[in-house]
């Protein structure tokens, strides 16, 4: 009897402490966001500023209490060191392993192309906060688990045709583009932006990142009559570009898509780096909106080696990667769960969102993954290491 | 004039490979092993150059000098660690330990020198050159580099035939026991070709800095190039691994002047495959008479 008894009111203990434990532990559970972006090799810093961005974010949704009734949000970070295969590799593991809710990803568009394959075979949404390439979110899939903040090629290269139009009164213009994926992108987006204009290029060149020396192309496109240059490539191959065009004396105008903000531009490209035009989605620089002000605060507490906006860079990263962030929780409270095709749909609930790049209104839709328009994007170039809008100060 | 600025870039970069490749054959001549670590030692010589004479500010022969004496220490501790111990297990682990040994102090510049390409800056990278006014697209270090390159060369066969260091490290070629019996230091001449093998890739790496983007990973593709080189020229002999070096940079070049540099990679290798199937022990390498 005694025994029974006793067997009796254990069991009641263990069922009483396991009601009272387990919704305290799914409670207390994090929600994991991963990020496969390049943290070293020579994009290690694109991975370093959307680190910042993320962190940022995270520490202000978590400091508002998390999401889902209490649950915090933790970032699991993997180095793809620009490298597709590893991209891959890197992703399995965060959604097998770490069961991440939303997936980022980093500078490179190969990469990102990579990895949105199997998001959405595995219906994990992917979130890219920088890599343009227009195929990573028109991807052809259905449903689609791939979004965006960031700049997208097609939309850019338009961008850059109006750019050289208006600023350099270009007619004839060449292009230098890196060889992978980036720069295939680019190329069918500069052409078509080109035909729409009844244009076409005088000359298309690739180049590849570990070219010592571009003058052969670029010969053959000053011999074509180039009047300006529209230039897709990472920091270190632009600044070859930059580089080769000084050895042949050749003083041409420079409409880049980011590749240069990615990295120390002026000090690999020498003086001429100047003389390069190429677009950003956000400055640190001039007045800021509240969201602004208090974006910078957090940065320079969280990392004391930044003391003003100078030191926020390459601020595209920080910039998308922070609203990124910001929608992608949006997103996991309107599902109400981290389940994929959930969030996947919250994506396309978020109503409006004071961000720091804009107000975001309705950003997504079973139509449109890119939360960025045409409207959103900033000329900028180098003086010495600091990236300013055009027109803010004299070159 | 873009062919004459393909030629002279040409043979800038192809003095780079053949410098490397020097580095091959100096090992494979005394001790039948290379440092596949030659890419990284050439990263080294450019990564410690830009580190003592741009982060330092000290004067540029000084950086160079330094950047050697330890990449020489480097080349030392390859063979200490990498490669004595395996061969004197009669083991061909050296290949995979050379490999490993690259690939720790890539990672190693990458933590310590940072992850960002840096630039070295040098007065003779500044201003193209110019005749009759006009510009032919080169600077004055792509002229020094095959010159340099070229000098070595010759220091290496001076070295080998006319010195007592060189007679004994042709004499550890001939028969190891033979001239450890008679008193050559056999372990330190290993050691010293090694030693050589990365001063050679150190003074490349240091050359080469100011025309490319310093970083730790800068070696790689250049040691996998120098190795083919190597091969190509033939890794038993000193002037034709540097000719194959100088062939292979032209015929890059020439093939980016004219095609682009997207089909310069498939081009190059797939004449190194052609060559070495006409010619297996490469264009100037002798086939080893195997005595039984």
């Amino acid at each position: 009897m005694f025994c029974k008894n006793r067997r009796t009111v254990l069991a009641a203990v263990i069922a009483a402490t396991a009601y009272c434990t387990i919704p305290s532990a799914l409670a207390a559970e994090p929600i994991k966001i991963g990020l496969v972006t390049a943290l070293s090799g020579q994009s290690a810093l694109s991975g370093e500023a959307i680190t910042r961005g993320l962190s940022v974010a995270i520490d202000e949704i978590n400091a508002k209490g998390g999401l889902l009734g209490g649950r915090k949000i933790e970032l699991v970070r993997r180095d793809d060191e620009g490298n597709p295969t590893k991209g891959v590799t890197a992703a399995r593991e965060l959604i097998y392993k770490e069961k991440v809710a939303v997936i980022f990803g980093g500078l490179d568009t190969p990469v990102s192309i990579a990895i949105v394959r199997m998001a959405n075979q595995e219906k994990v949404p992917f979130m890219g906060p920088w890599a343009a390439g227009t195929p990573i979110t028109k991807n052809g899939t259905t449903p689609n688990f791939a979004f965006r903040v960031s700049a997208v090629d097609e939309i850019v290269d338009r961008g850059m045709l109006n750019y050289a139009q208006k600023t350099f009164k270009a007619t004839k213009p060449g292009m230098i583009l890196v060889n992978n994926s980036w720069g295939e992108s680019n190329e069918k987006g500069l052409t078509a932006a080109l035909s729409a204009q009844n244009m076409q290029a005088v000359g298309v060149e690739k180049f590849e990142a570990t070219d010592v020396d571009v003058v052969p192309q670029l010969t053959r496109l000053k011999m074509a009559g180039a009047d300006v240059l529209f230039m897709v490539g990472n920091v270190g191959p632009s600044a070859q570009v930059v580089k080769s065009l000084d050895r042949m004396g050749w003083k041409v105008p420079i409409v880049s898509h980011w590749g240069p903000a990615g990295g120390r531009f002026t000090e690999l490209a020498g003086p001429s780096a100047k003389n390069v035009t190429f677009v950003q989605t956000y400055s640190f620089f001039g007045k800021q909106s509240a969201v602004g002000e208090r974006v910078i605060k957090a940065l320079k507490a969280k990392y004391p080696e930044i003391k003003s906006a100078e030191d926020i860079t390459p601020a595209v990263g920080v910039a998308n990667a922070y609203d990124a962030m910001q929608l992608a929780a949006l997103a996991i409270a309107n599902a109400g769960s981290t389940e994929g095709d959930a969030v996947r749909q919250g994506f396309y609930k978020i109503d409006r969102y004071e961000g720091l790049i804009k107000t975001y209104v309705k950003p997504f839709s079973t139509e449109v993954h890119d939360a960025l328009t045409e409207n959103d994007y900033v000329w900028a170039y180098f003086s010495d290491n600091h990236i300013l809008p055009v027109g803010m100060a004299s070159r | 004039m873009l062919v004459l600025s393909a030629l002279i870039s040409g043979l800038g970069l192809g003095s780079m490979y053949g410098l490397m490749a020097l580095g091959f054959h100096v090992t494979y001549a005394v001790s039948g092993t290379v440092n596949f670590a030659q890419g990284s030692s050439m990263m080294l010589g450019a990564v410690l150059t830009f580190a003592f004479a741009q982060t330092l500010g000290w004067p540029i022969g000084l950086a160079i000098m330094l950047a050697l004496l330890l990449c020489a220490a480097y080349g030392l501790l390859v063979e200490a660690l990498a490669v004595r111990p395996f061969v004197k297990r009669g083991s061909d682990a050296w290949l995979m330990a050379t490999v490993a040994m690259g690939i720790v102090l890539d990672n190693v510049v990458m933590f310590t020198f940072g992850k960002e390409p840096r630039s070295l800056h040098s007065p003779l990278a500044q201003t193209p050159l110019e005749i009759g006014g006009l510009g032919l697209g080169v600077y004055p270090l792509q002229i020094i580099i095959p010159v340099v390159g070229l000098c070595l060369a010759a220091g290496v066969h001076y070295l080998s035939r006319r010195t007592r260091w060189g007679t004994a490290m042709l004499a550890v070629v001939q028969n190891r026991d033979a001239s450890r019996l008679m008193g050559i230091p056999v372990r330190r001449i290993v050691a010293g070709a090694f030693a050589l093998s990365a001063v050679f890739a150190g003074v490349a790496g240091a050359l080469i800095a100011p025309l490319v983007n310093v970083h730790s990973e800068m070696g790689t593709v250049f040691g996998l190039k120098a190795f083919a080189v190597a091969i190509l020229g033939g890794i038993g002999s000193a002037w034709g691994v540097i000719v194959a070096g100088l062939l292979f940079g032209l015929m890059e070049a020439v093939i980016a002047a004219t095609l682009g540099s997207g089909y310069t990679q498939i081009i190059s290798f797939s004449v190194v495959i052609v060559a070495l199937a006409v010619r297996p022990n490469g264009l100037f390498g002798r086939a080893q008479v195997r005595k039984v």
